[in-house]
């Protein structure tokens, strides 16, 4: 299903069955070139595959960018034990509703990915980490499993190659902090979501202390068109060290919302006009939350800008995960920061000091500068706390909460003045109904 | 306690995805298709899990009260969840659970008296482009207004 029309200014890689008849049937994907890239994969060795991933320039979809190639090259082949594909589907950061499209339209395009990191690692087996909300999804997927199981394409000696690999779904249950990699693995083996110590990384000591490739559902489903198209074709698509494209989702203040395969690069201003039709009810773009809530907010004079993890790292914020949330002139900075920090100190999983403590002061803060009892002090006192938090989490949800906050105030200090001396609620009404 | 051929059937192919001799693994999805059948996560429900995966009551317990979606106690035969995050509440979420709240006249993690309805103010659903969303059980409602949920609930109460 598509919920939004396409824009002509896609460029489909990923996306490219979207909206086929049976785009989720096995035929529709061989007819489509699929596993192609797989079929060439078999042909290749090992370093060979991680050097096409490589030159593609594919970097994380999940939210951090690192590079998938040099991700996947960690991987120690030699080890004698068991290695693992797990893929994140855990899609929790708000603005992001990209990796359940790829799912719902195409889950071959995921299997084929995750056979062509198996065969580049050495894995006999992968996971599908999915939140447990998107139960439809995981029931695609599973029928997709069972498909390629029937005709070949998983389990033992797949297409006549000797290779054997297994894919196996697996529910969340209602966790952000499970879709950080190694929470997500505390998880997937039946334990509360709490991040682990690293190093080891998971590419060495991942799911069940095995060498795991860990990937993003995306940047999975990216890999079958680079082994099909090579590398350099990918890479062209995009910026220096930025290949391909990406899901970019648009939400929030805009007139045509939805999901569209970009370029990396693709200007964001551009983006917002030519893409989205531009803020809505003719408004004006107050500011843009560039890559889902975790990143620090982009003021309009600062959303000039190409859509690449280095050219946004330079504006001070982060390409993160995809989702670009738009603000209009009449948003209340005040009303967003407080229903932000209200989400992270509920999704903290409390294990480390810095962070249960630091959301659980911002939100009380921010609460009570919302409902009209802030001070001068206070909006201080809210980018020191965030501050503190920076860097001294166990994992980075710390730092998802703290960066955001810290924009906030920097940018639009005067705001959170001005608020002290309005009636407060702001033009979003209460934040807080209950609990 | 016994469980219906079909989640038997789920919960071994839950068991034999994991590797050998790590089949608590599992737990998690095991705990969540239980409970979908069988309404709650009550003690008995857990002790079968539990023993079924050679761990303790306890240890179930502790992975039960860190999960949002897994619940001691039944939510109601229709459970509403409203996402107010960021992408939703720019695009009316927060009205749309008021009005929830209203109509339904409960609030929060409350179950209605004749136990058709339950609701749940929710963090992101992964439904941002087409806000403000909800759930009903596992079923999308995307793009919603304070009207539309008043049909739906129509509907729903009319499905009885
Ligand atoms: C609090 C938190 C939540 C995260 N949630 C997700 C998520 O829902 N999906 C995801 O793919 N990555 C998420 N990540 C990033 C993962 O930790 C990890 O970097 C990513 O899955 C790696 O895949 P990639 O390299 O393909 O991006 C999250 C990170 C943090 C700190
Ligand atoms: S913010 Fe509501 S679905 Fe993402």
């Amino acid at each position: 299903m598509l919920y939004n029309q396409p824009s002509p200014l896609e460029v489909k890689v990923l996306t490219r069955r979207f909206g086929l008849p049976d785009s989720q049937s096995l035929d529709t994907y061989l007819a489509t070139e699929g596993f192609q890239g797989f079929r060439r994969a078999l042909e290749m060795k090992p370093e060979e595959i991680i050097g096409e991933v490589m030159a593609s320039n594919l970097r994380g979809r999940g939210g951090a960018g690192f590079p998938a190639g040099m991700k996947w090259s960690f991987v120690p082949r030699a080890s004698s034990k068991p290695k693992y594909i797990v893929v994140n589907g855990d899609e929790g950061e708000p603005g992001t509703c990209k990796d359940r499209l790829l799912i719902e339209n195409d889950p071959h395009q995921l299997i084929e990915g995750m056979l062509i990191a198996a065969l580049a690692v050495g894995a006999a087996a992968g996971y599908i980490y999915i939140r447990g909300e998107y139960r439809r999804l995981i029931e695609i997927m599973d029928r997709a499993i069972a498909e390629a199981y029937r005709k070949g394409y998983l389990g033992e000696n797949i297409l006549g190659s000797g290779l054997r690999f297994d894919v196996y779904t697996h529910s969340g249950a209602g966790s952000y902090e499970c879709g950080e990699e190694s929470a997500l693995l505390e998880s997937l083996e039946g334990r509360r979501g709490v991040p682990r110590i690293r190093p080891p990384f998971p590419a060495v000591a991942g799911a069940f202390q095995c060498p795991t490739v860990l990937n993003n559902v995306e940047t999975l489903c990216a890999v079958p068109a680079i082994l099909r198209d090579g590398g350099a074709a990918f890479a062209a698509l995009g910026t220096p060290k930025n290949g391909g494209t990406r899901l970019f989702c648009l939400s929030g203040h805009i007139n045509k919302p939805g999901v569209y395969e970009l370029p990396m690069g693709f200007n964001l201003l551009r983006m917002i006009d030519e893409v989205g039709g531009g803020v809505w009810k003719g408004k004006k773009l107050k500011a843009v939350i560039p890559g889902g809530s975790s990143c620090p907010i982009l003021k309009a004079s600062e959303c000039d800008l190409a859509m690449d993890f280095d050219t946004v790292a330079k504006a001070r914020s982060m390409l993160g995960s995809g989702g670009v949330v738009v603000l209009d002139e009449d948003t209340s900075i005040v009303s967003l920061a407080t229903r932000v920090m209200r989400f992270y100190q509920h999704e903290s999983c409390g294990w480390c000091v810095p962070c249960r403590e630091g959301t659980t002061w911002l939100r009380k803060l921010l609460e009570r500068f919302h409902a009209g009892h802030g001070t001068l002090a206070d909006i201080d006192l809210m980018g020191d706390l965030a501050r503190n938090m920076l860097g001294r989490t166990f994992c980075p949800l710390g730092d998802a909460a703290a960066m955001p906050m810290i924009s906030y105030v920097e940018k639009f200090r005067g705001e959170f003045e001005e608020y002290l001396n309005r009636t407060p609620g702001g033009p979003l009404g209460r934040v807080t109904i209950d609990g | 306690m016994t469980f219906s051929p079909e989640l038997e059937t789920r919960l071994e192919t839950l068991m034999r995805s994991c590797p050998p001799g790590r089949e608590a693994s599992a737990l998690i999805p095991m705990l969540l298709y239980a409970q979908d059948e069988t309404g709650a996560l009550t003690s008995e429900v857990v002790e079968e899990v539990a023993r079924r995966l050679g761990i303790t009551p306890l240890q179930a317990d502790e992975v039960i009260s860190y999960y949002s979606m897994l619940r001691r106690r039944p939510a109601g035969r229709h459970h509403l969840q409203i996402c107010t995050n960021v992408s939703c509440m720019l695009r009316g979420g927060q009205e749309l659970y008021g009005h929830a709240c209203k109509r339904l006249g409960i609030r929060n993690h409350e179950v209605t008296a004749d136990g058709e309805f339950s609701l749940e103010e929710a963090e992101c659903l992964g439904a941002c482009s087409w806000a403000p969303a909800m759930l009903v059980n596992y079923d999308y409602h995307q793009d919603m207004t304070p009207e539309k949920l008043d049909r739906l609930i129509d509907s729903l109460e009319k499905k009885h």
